[in-house]
């Protein structure tokens, strides 16, 4: 690398897309995807996210605000950006009359700068890094979903990237697909790609990304590190006891917020202070989601006060949200698709 | 290989506004380049990798089942014209009175014409509906699998990659022309004598030059069904239904092809694309009269010119969704 790499791999300034019925798919988005990240980019459907994934690829134009891609200007420098970008965009799309071979043939003609003398080569490797190597001569429209989607992934690694912009990777695979394709994305971020992710499997968000980001309503929730946003969702305390109201005075006097009471069991929100001391270390957050926070001194302090003030305490525990309760939390509850 | 360089020609001659897209000698390909390892090739590498994308782009047309069978339909025409009059001829007699397509009733005395009437016979509609299945789904078909958009991402460029559907569709309209003559006169040579040829001005010129001016109006029909597949081009950047396409390019066809044949609409008829279509006979004179021939060139170049820009302008803005 001659100059200094850009901080930010993907940046957007104001990014906003009307399409021509007047439908605001995007609206003021600032994404900005740090290098060497792997970024989750969540939201519910018809928030926008492919929206956003077309715009950065320069396949739509935006209606207002600039994009970045790699340093370069989308999409103005497009031709120059998108070879080192690979790219899966709302599932893979494939010549059924071509073997899955002479897909990756096709699609590797196309990108000018990739070398033709090393086509073969090139192609065949990304064939065994998807697990297609066997399959390759078949016709792709005998290919199951999960083998369209492995050969789609193919295409996004037939050269060397610096970015990978993967919509929903591991859609139609089998658990084991789905676990290779994780240890794939793991491996390809290891060795530097910045991998920009969009799934709607939150487990999997927490279990590969670092950095995520939430959108709904064409409109950016949240981003940052997937530690901040699990620390965000702070846990809720949760004592079991028969003595339910003298418990409930007890936690409010020590900021417990939101308390409800429902049978035998006192559930309240944490005190901000108290729920970041008890939260296990950042680094946590990349494994999956530990239930419950370490016995914290808040915590054995309320317990300490609860016991002291007569009440009878059958359990104590601090639930840690999932990132799926955060997600809830930031888009709504709601089952139907923003219109 | 001749494939490839008869297209690499094609591109190379393709009237797009922007025929200047991948070529130039850009200064900026030298190893100290910004951004080390994504350098886009430019300059000279960058028109071979387009030949490649080229190459690639017959391998898939071809490759087609559909096309195999176009060009199969384009295959049976001439040997069905053939024998048809074989048998209507075997009495002796000397084929139909005027009736049937243009030089039908010279077939008997050199297999030749059955090239020249084969041509006459598939031009008006088999020929270009040939050409526009293929132009009309050569944008719309890829939107409509989704190929489009991964072409577009690898990155093909969008000039670059109209320029190679362009060239791609011409390079059809030359096979699909080269299949009806070629079966045609394998044919004739069969079933009918071959010798001296006679033209339509009467002198009589040897069966090698009657051969070479059977190839002239072969390259000749393939010109003349440019300005359609322009058209079909066009069409198919606009929707992202290869099948709407398809049916839309063949639709107008038909329509031009009626509003030619109507006498009070003759004020239109001279800018008709396929109005000029049948002047390929004139090769047949001695001299050749150029005047028709000429003037369906510059059609075809006018209708080139026109609806490239506007499947350029169309598809270098467009959002692609598909």
């Amino acid at each position: 690398m001659a100059q200094p790499p850009p901080a930010a791999v993907i940046e957007t300034r104001g990014l906003s897309k009307r399409y021509r019925g007047g439908q605001l798919a995007v609206d003021g988005l600032d994404l900005a995807v740090p290098r060497g990240s792997v970024f989750g980019f969540l939201g519910p459907n018809g928030s926008g996210k492919t929206t956003t994934i077309r715009m950065l690829l320069g396949l739509i134009d935006a209606t207002e605000g600039t994009i970045s891609v790699l340093g370069e200007p989308i999409p103005s420098g497009a031709r120059r950006v998108l070879p080192r970008v690979g790219a899966l965009i709302e599932g893979p799309a494939l010549y059924g009359f071509l073997s899955g071979r002479g897909n990756l043939h096709r699609y590797d003609a196309a990108d000018p700068s990739a070398d033709p003398r090393t086509r073969r080569a090139r192609v065949e490797r990304a064939l065994e890094r998807v697990g297609l190597a066997a399959a390759a001569g078949k016709k792709a429209k005998a290919y199951s979903l999960g083998m369209k989607q492995r050969l789609g992934i193919a295409a996004a690694l037939l050269q060397p990237r610096e970015l990978l912009v993967l919509d929903e990777p591991t859609n139609g695979l089998d658990p084991q697909g789905m676990r290779e394709i994780r240890s794939l994305v793991r491996a390809l971020a290891e060795d530097g790609t910045t991998v920009f992710l969009s799934s709607h499997l939150l487990d999997e968000i927490e279990q590969v990304c670092s950095h995520t980001a939430v959108m709904n309503r064409g409109r950016l929730v949240t981003q940052g590190t997937v530690a901040e946003m699990s620390a965000d969702a702070r846990g809720r305390l949760t004592v079991t006891t028969p003595d339910g109201a003298e418990a409930a005075r007890v936690l409010k006097e020590h900021g417990v917020a939101d308390l409800t009471v429902t049978g035998d069991e006192v559930t309240g929100e944490l005190p901000p202070e108290a729920a970041r001391r008890n939260e296990p270390p950042s680094e946590g957050a990349r494994g999956p989601g530990s239930p419950g926070a370490g016995p914290g001194p808040d915590l054995a302090d309320l317990n300490t006060a609860l016991v002291r003030s007569g009440v009878r305490v059958r359990g104590f525990g601090v639930t840690r949200a999932s990132l799926e309760d955060v997600f809830v939390s930031l888009t709504g509850e709601g089952f139907d698709v923003a219109g | 290989m001749s494939q490839a360089d008869l297209a690499g020609s094609a591109a190379g001659s393709g009237t797009g506004p922007a025929g200047g897209s991948g070529g130039g000698t850009a200064p900026d390909s030298a190893p100290g380049a910004p951004s080390g390892r994504g350098t886009v090739p430019r300059g000279g590498t960058g028109r071979r990798r387009t030949s490649g994308l080229l190459r690639s782009e017959l391998l898939t047309t071809f490759r087609r089942w559909r096309t195999v069978a176009l060009l199969g339909v384009l295959a049976v025409i001439p040997v069905l014209v053939g024998i048809a009059v074989k048998i209507e001829t075997a009495d002796g007699g000397s084929g139909g009175d005027g009736g049937g397509p243009a030089f039908i009733s010279q077939i008997t005395n050199n297999g030749l014409f059955l090239v020249f009437t084969s041509l006459a016979a598939t031009l008006p509609f088999f020929l270009p509906m040939t050409v526009g299945v293929i132009a009309g789904d050569s944008v719309a078909g890829e939107a409509n699998a989704g190929t489009l958009r991964y072409l577009l991402v690898a990155p093909a460029g969008r000039t670059r990659l109209l320029l190679v559907k362009f060239a791609g569709t011409v390079v059809f309209c030359f096979a699909a022309t080269l299949v009806v003559a070629v079966f045609a006169l394998v044919t004739g040579a069969v079933l009918f004598p071959l010798g001296e040829v006679t033209l339509l001005s009467g002198t009589s010129v040897s069966f090698a030059e009657g051969l070479l001016r059977a190839l002239a109006i072969a390259a000749a029909v393939a010109v003349s069904l440019t300005g359609l597949a322009a058209l079909g081009l066009f069409i198919s950047t606009l929707t992202n239904s290869g099948i709407a396409a398809m049916a839309a390019t063949v639709g107008l066809l038909l329509m031009v092809q009626i509003v030619d044949t109507i006498p009070q609409l003759h004020a239109v008829q001279p800018y008709l694309f396929p109005h000029y279509w049948l002047s390929f006979a004139d090769l047949l004179r001695d001299p050749v009269y150029w005047d028709e021939i000429l003037r369906n060139l510059g059609l075809q170049a006018l209708y080139t010119a026109v609806f490239g820009s506007a499947a350029w302008a169309r598809f270098t803005s467009r959002d692609v969704t598909a």
